[in-house]
């Protein structure tokens, strides 16, 4: 209540403030916009007009500053200068890095692949997510169908149905694919997969090639039905009046109820949250640690193994350890290195079969054998074989997955370094039973 | 590499048994409505609490080096990101939900903070981290996070909220928490380098109109900025509440984006090009643009609309006193700038109430509201709305679906309702 004045005395900074640099705004528009005839979204030239306007106009702003954060600009020392930081990009550190393609076709590598291609390199590194149609497994994202779908209810977004332009495509799949393994594939792979979602589209035929030359001849369906954000035109307006504070409804009835659909976590029957919130609140040691999470405790015990591993304590630990379980700092590496299963494989005491199939008690196990999991024919047919997973069987496996067992789902190119399928094996030995 | 704080504390002796929040929710709720009332004014006898010498009372507490960095209370474990599973495909494309249902004030504590990964959180030595400035500029070049420290700095608060908050409810309320419908969003103060100053070293060409930032990790995240935004408020954040960026918000470098979408706010931050035109990218095209019932599309949709929520009471939230003096709190935000006023409604709308505001009002920040009032113990349809400094007014999700349809996904800004019945239980519910 006392406070009221102070209140008053600030809103009246912050309109001063504001007002000033609404000046300040408007006169470097009219300026700008006298001298250059350029619309508003475009810009000139930083060291003349930005850095100057800014070095001149905030002298008073400053003054208020701490008080009106939103319009706070300070001067620096010497603005209007540059700062002498940073060194001269070499064209090659711009090669590595500069991989974005836009719609005109800017950044497209030189290549090419054709459709029938594209469908095995597809099958190869993408069905193990999307299908091997491109239809999408899972919640993994469909790519192909949904035509004429935006209008429904259920809208099905694909590269047919939805995407306006096809570079999108390749820079994405080179950019960020396959999951877990970016940057992996040659201009031609990625050339022949962008050729056979197009085909799974109904886009082109089947014996279309798609290349660096070819390429922005290409036009997607629903290009033209996407628009600049247009809320300040319509809804700004129509949100922006004063609303009712009084008697504005006669009667409310609730229409719809969340608990209807109860799809919230943390509802009772979410047991591996309920155990490890109540685990917290125990206060008996023993009862704490049963109901701790049992990944949890392995995980915790790898983790701390490796840290002990660098401490003062490890040649000691280490040489107990070595009877019984695989070198810690190799268990560590292989934790680190298991990264590159993990989008697909999941291990320790709630592993399930998904994308891939769980890797608990790998070693011993017949391949293609888990009941949970779909497995290619290939590996369904190497385990009636008799192939069974070993150190060396999946050494082999890990270092060429697809020339030890050709037509395998894995999408994983394999480890290039020895060491990290020593080290991955040593990992997964941990959780065995 | 060690991470020993984060371990469990060790066990107090004697201390007493709190219940958990799902006990409350769950068997004591029931009981609430008989307990609630005198409770708190007539005690049968002396509270044991006082007149029995706890412990602590007694006995000493920690020394000061047994955390070199400090957590909170263990009795404070439940308040946590959470994740909803059924969202996403796996949980290294996904997200998690910030508490805001047990936060008070604007800041959101570092450890708190929402994440939303497309490949994960990756961990970047910054000795080894590298800035690319190319494109249309006189000099490509690159800065170390060294040269980075070296231009001047700013002080900012501000919001970052992912497009997709609220995403889950376009057609009805889904889920039962304003953690979970509105969690997408945190509130820090960045210390960071204007990026108009680090795009000055490269002299940027005049015929330059957007850039294009793009983080290191694996999802190698991209977006189109016009080059007005670029040059007005967008900072090289390093710092985060005073302290090191954490790796899930992009250590050692993010780009800050105020009052616009947090999907643009890019992580790990390694180059930004500049160019002539918009690159369309795949999180501007296939993602983050808002189906409209027509079947066509807004893109570019950067800013994000006034808002507000109320934390508490809310379904995870719910009034543990029975009728009486009760607390009403909650946030709100606006891309456009600041939060002059938020309304709020016991009734579902009938007759709304002017909230009292606390705590700074800063240009694109959270702002924290309260509202006390007397509860008679009878149903309550709690609404709140959020006014915006250039007075656009938080519309009703009716409002917002005759405009929008409900297959948009992203920037749901309309008002939420909580229904609190008799015991105190608070639940997600749509009204007329």
């Amino acid at each position: 209540m006392s406070k009221f004045p102070n209140q008053l005395a600030l809103v009246a900074v912050i309109v001063l403030v504001l007002t000033a640099a609404v000046v300040l705004l408007s006169e470097r528009a009219s300026q700008s916009g006298a001298e250059e005839g350029h619309s508003a979204l475009e810009w000139e030239s930083p060291r003349v007009t930005a850095l100057g306007w800014i070095a001149g106009a905030f002298v008073g702003a400053a003054q208020a500053q701490g008080v009106a954060h939103g319009a706070e600009s300070p001067v620096y020392p010497g603005a209007g200068k540059t700062y002498g930081l940073g060194r001269a990009a070499l064209p090659e550190e711009i090669a590595a890095w500069d991989i974005d393609i836009r719609p005109d076709g800017t950044g497209l590598p030189e290549g090419a692949g054709d459709v029938w291609t594209g469908e095995e390199v597809f099958i190869n590194n993408c069905a193990a997510c999307h299908g091997d149609f491109a239809e999408g497994l899972g919640r993994w994202p469909v790519l192909a169908g949904g035509l004429g779908s935006l209008t429904h209810d259920r809208p099905v977004k694909t590269v047919g149905s939805y995407w306006p332009y096809l570079s999108t495509v390749y820079d994405y799949i080179y950019r960020a694919m396959p999951f877990g393994y970016s940057q992996s594939l040659e201009p031609d792979e990625v050339y022949a997969i962008t050729a056979y979602i197009l085909y799974s589209n109904g886009i082109v035929e089947d014996d279309f090639e798609l290349s660096h030359e070819n390429f922005t001849a290409v036009r997607l369906p629903n290009e033209d039905n996407f628009f600049m954000d247009d809320r300040d035109a319509g809804e700004y307006a129509a949100f922006s009046a004063e609303p009712c504070m009084e008697n504005c409804k006669e009667s409310v009835e609730v229409t719809m109820r969340a608990a209807v659909l109860d799809v919230t976590p943390e509802t009772e029957g979410s047991a591996t949250e309920g155990s490890a919130t109540e685990a917290a609140t125990i206060e008996d040691e023993e009862e704490a640690s049963n109901a701790v999470d049992a990944s949890v405790v392995v995980a915790s015990a790898v983790g701390s193994e490796a840290a002990e591993a660098s401490g003062e304590q490890a040649p000691l630990d280490a040489e107990v350890l070595a009877a019984s379980a695989p070198d810690p700092e190799l268990v560590a590496a292989g934790q680190a290195a298991f990264r590159q299963c993990s989008a697909c494989h999941q291990i320790g005491a709630d592993a399930l079969s998904r994308t891939g199939p769980h890797l608990n008690d790998v070693f011993g196990r017949t391949a293609g054998a888990l009941d949970d999991f779909r497995y290619s024919s290939v590996m369904t047919e190497a385990g009636a074989a008799g192939l069974i997973w070993t150190e060396e069987t999946l050494a082999a496996f890990l270092a060429d997955p697809r020339g030890y067992m050709r037509g395998t789902r894995m999408a994983f190119r394999g480890f290039r370094d020895a060491d990290d399928i020593a080290a991955v094996m040593a990992y997964l030995s941990t959780y065995a039973e | 590499m060690t991470a020993k704080h984060q371990g469990t504390k060790p066990k107090r002796k004697g201390s007493g048994k709190r219940p958990t929040r799902r006990a409350f929710l769950g068997g004591a709720a029931g009981a609430l409505g008989g307990v609630a009332g005198g409770a708190t004014l007539a005690r049968a006898g002396a509270d044991p609490n006082i007149t029995e010498l706890k412990p602590w009372m007694r006995e000493l507490g920690d020394p000061v080096d047994l955390f070199p960095y400090g957590g909170p209370s263990e009795f404070e474990a439940h308040v946590v990101r959470r994740n909803v599973e059924w969202l996403t495909a796996d949980t290294t494309s996904s997200v998690n939900f910030t508490p805001i249902h047990e936060l008070d004030g604007i800041i959101t504590p570092n450890g708190l903070c929402f994440e939303r990964h497309h490949a994960g959180a990756v961990h970047i030595p910054p000795e080894e981290h590298r800035l690319m400035v190319n494109g249309l500029v006189d000099t490509p070049l690159i800065f170390t996070m060294e040269d980075i420290l070296r231009f001047p700095r700013e002080n900012h608060v501000y919001f970052l909220e992912c497009a997709a908050n609220s995403g889950m409810e376009w057609r009805g309320a889904q889920l039962n928490g304003c953690q979970f419908t509105h969690g997408m969003i945190h509130n820090v103060m960045y210390t960071g380098v204007p990026l108009r100053l680090v795009l000055e070293q490269a002299g940027v060409k005049t015929s330059a109109k957007w850039i294009m930032p793009e983080g290191a990790d694996a999802s190698a995240m991209t977006r189109s900025i016009p080059m007005e935004k670029a040059l007005d408020d967008c900072l090289l954040a390093f710092k985060m509440n005073g302290e090191a960026l954490r790796p899930e918000q992009g250590y050692p470098l993010r780009l800050v984006v105020p009052g616009w979408e947090g999907n643009m706010w890019v992580k790990w931050l390694r180059r930004i090009e500049i160019g002539d035109a918009p690159w369309h990218h795949r999180e501007e095209t296939s993602k983050y643009t808002d189906l409209l019932a027509n079947g066509k599309a807004r893109r570019f949709t950067w800013e994000m609309d006034a808002k507000s929520v109320i934390t508490s009471p809310s379904p995870q939230a719910p009034i543990p006193h029975g009728p009486g003096h009760t607390v009403l709190t909650g946030l709100a935000w606006s891309g456009r700038g600041t939060i002059p006023r938020v309304d709020v409604t016991l009734d579902g709308g009938k007759n709304w109430h002017k909230a009292r505001l606390s705590g700074p009002s800063l240009e694109k920040s959270l702002h924290r509201f309260y509202y006390e009032f007397e509860w008679d113990g009878s149903p309550l349809l709690l609404q709140s709305r959020a006014h915006d400094s250039t007075g656009y007014v938080q519309p009703t999700k009716t409002q917002l679906r005759e405009w929008r349809g409900v297959n948009s996904i992203y920037h749901n800004n309309g008002i939420q309702t909580w229904y609190v019945d008799p015991r105190g239980v608070a639940e997600n519910v749509e009204i007329s």
